[in-house]
């Protein structure tokens, strides 16, 4: 059920100021992971490069919403959903500011990969990072409509990109045994994959977070059944 | 930055296992009782009440805990005060108003009107938003409640005097002031002179009808950790205002609205997850 405005439209504002800010970097930090991926698909050093002089941004972002939120909480009394609202936004500033990192580490990735050829199991690593990408997509949108079902099929996706890392970890394992001069690539390939696999974890906290600040619940470390119980 | 050989993640995949950590027990704030310890002192069952034909009360369901503060809140006219009014039956002092349904107080309904309602008052404490002193010295304001109730004299009542004061936390800065007329005490004093007149006769509950709201920050901030003080051996009911207040000195929270009882309980529950929309949207702000 929606609630209504704040009889303070001051207070509303401010609210949906957070919730505004927190989507406009979840929108900047998708768009390092697109930029990563077009790095990654494209051997792109250069891109690569500018990606990574480009993390200011997103740590801009994360201390403004800090900002924000802290000057709130110290001027209104914030309870119930408002207040769930603006300590989760703490928390997901926190896991947006990490996938932002963790783009910027696949474009130190792919610039060590740059003068290398490529190995043939790029595809797969594309494929990881679109289905992550869309975890945090669907992240926000369930943030922007407080969405409790699609937060939960958000969490429920994060073992298709851990089903693609333990395929792809295996293929690396493959590969350098196959071939010792696999190693240099096949590492790099191997910590991209573990860095996507962990924006799907962080895109799960996110999803986490707004089940809490819709319903209440605190789900992190539930176990599926657990969490159907509650739902 | 991060090297490629990082430490494994918070949700690991399949080529690293997996583990759960195990859930605990909600933890508690310090003085915040968790909310299963407690035991029901005052049963209140279809309680109704009417101002003439006008109900203002409707079918009130709601238990009491022992030793614990309940605070009902709601905006103006949701029925909060005449709630707290009810159970100590000083509504019976106005004509035209009328009460129905039961407060049960050890299995005995105190509404029944065969029930002294002097001895209910003793039992039932009752503190009222503007301090009331009577127009006598401060020791007297004390022994006036307990001289109606006991055969207390001398020593004894002294000691009852000073007993009461250390209670209310005033002795401290009135045994020099016992004599002197309590109405020249501070707004926050004569708050706590009644509050300490209100314990002198023992009571089983108190029932505090906005005690701060006419007082300083300083002052109500006293007559909080007092709240907190005094439910070690009291029931106490508040009615406030001040919804910052309720959740500070409140183990259980009502909230009212148009008579009714929307949501009781825990109060951390209900100030951080309320179960009902209409006090969600009430705490927040949306309307009041």
């Amino acid at each position: 059920m929606t609630l209504r405005e704040h009889t303070s439209h001051e207070f509303e504002a401010e609210l949906t100021t957070v919730r505004r800010r927190i989507l406009e970097m979840g929108r900047h930090v998708d768009e390092v992971l697109e930029s990563s991926g077009e790095a990654l698909r494209k051997h792109d050093s250069e891109l690569g490069k500018r990606i990574i002089l480009g993390d200011q941004q997103t740590n801009s972002m994360e201390l403004e919403i800090d900002r924000l939120c802290l000057e709130i909480l110290a001027r209104r009394q914030a309870v119930a959903g408002d207040l769930r609202l603006l300590t989760s936004a703490l928390k997901v500033v926190v896991d947006l500011e990490r996938i932002g990192d963790l783009g910027v580490n696949i474009a130190e990735r792919v610039v060590e990969l740059g003068s290398e050829s490529p190995l043939a199991f790029y595809e797969d690593l594309l494929r990881m990072m679109t289905t992550a990408r869309e975890m945090l997509k669907e992240a926000l949108a369930a943030l922007e409509n407080q969405d409790v079902g699609r937060a939960s099929r958000v969490i429920d996706k994060d073992e298709v990109v851990d089903a693609y890392y333990t395929q792809i970890f295996n293929d690396v394992l493959n590969r350098m045994r196959e071939d010792p001069d696999n190693i240099f690539r096949a590492t790099r390939v191997q910590a991209i994959s573990r860095y996507i696999e962990r924006v799907g974890d962080h895109a799960v906290n996110v999803a986490e977070r707004v089940i809490f600040i819709v319903t209440g619940n605190d789900i992190r470390h539930l176990s599926r059944m657990q969490r159907s119980d509650l739902s | 930055m991060e090297s490629p050989e990082s430490s494994p993640s918070r949700n690991e995949p399949a080529t690293v296992g997996s583990s759960r950590v195990e859930l605990h027990p909600a933890a508690s704030l310090p003085g915040k009782t968790p909310a299963l310890a407690a035991s029901p002192k005052l049963k209140i069952r279809k309680l109704c009440f009417f101002y003439g034909k006008y109900k203002a009360l409707h079918d009130v369901d709601m238990d009491i805990h022992d030793r614990q503060v309940t605070a009902f809140i709601g905006p103006s006219g949701c029925g909060k005060s005449t709630l707290l009014r009810t159970l100590n039956r000083i509504y019976e002092l106005y004509p035209g108003q009328r009460a129905t349904g039961k407060v049960l107080l050890r299995g005995r309904n105190l509404l029944e009107r065969a029930d002294d309602v002097n001895l209910l008052r003793a039992k039932i404490g009752m503190v009222f938003q503007k301090p009331t002193p009577f127009p006598m010295s401060v020791q007297d304001n004390i022994k006036f409640g307990v001289r109606l109730y006991e055969h207390l004299a001398g020593p004894d009542l002294d000691a009852r005097v000073h007993w009461a004061l250390e209670k209310a936390g005033l002795w401290d800065e009135v045994k020099d002031k016992l004599r002197q007329d309590g109405t020249a005490l501070s707004g926050g004093q004569q708050q706590r002179l009644c509050i300490a007149r209100a314990v002198a006769v023992k009571p089983d509950i108190m029932l505090l009808d906005e005690p701060a709201s006419a007082l300083d920050p300083i002052s109500t901030q006293k007559i909080e950790q007092l709240i907190g003080d005094l439910k070690k051996d009291y029931t106490i009911v508040i009615v406030t205002h001040n919804m910052q207040q309720a959740a500070r000195v409140s183990d259980y929270t009502a909230f009212m609205y148009l008579g009714r009882l929307v949501e009781f309980g825990d109060t951390r529950r209900l100030f951080t997850a309320p179960a009902q929309h209409q006090t969600e949207e009430y705490i927040t702000g949306r309307f009041g």
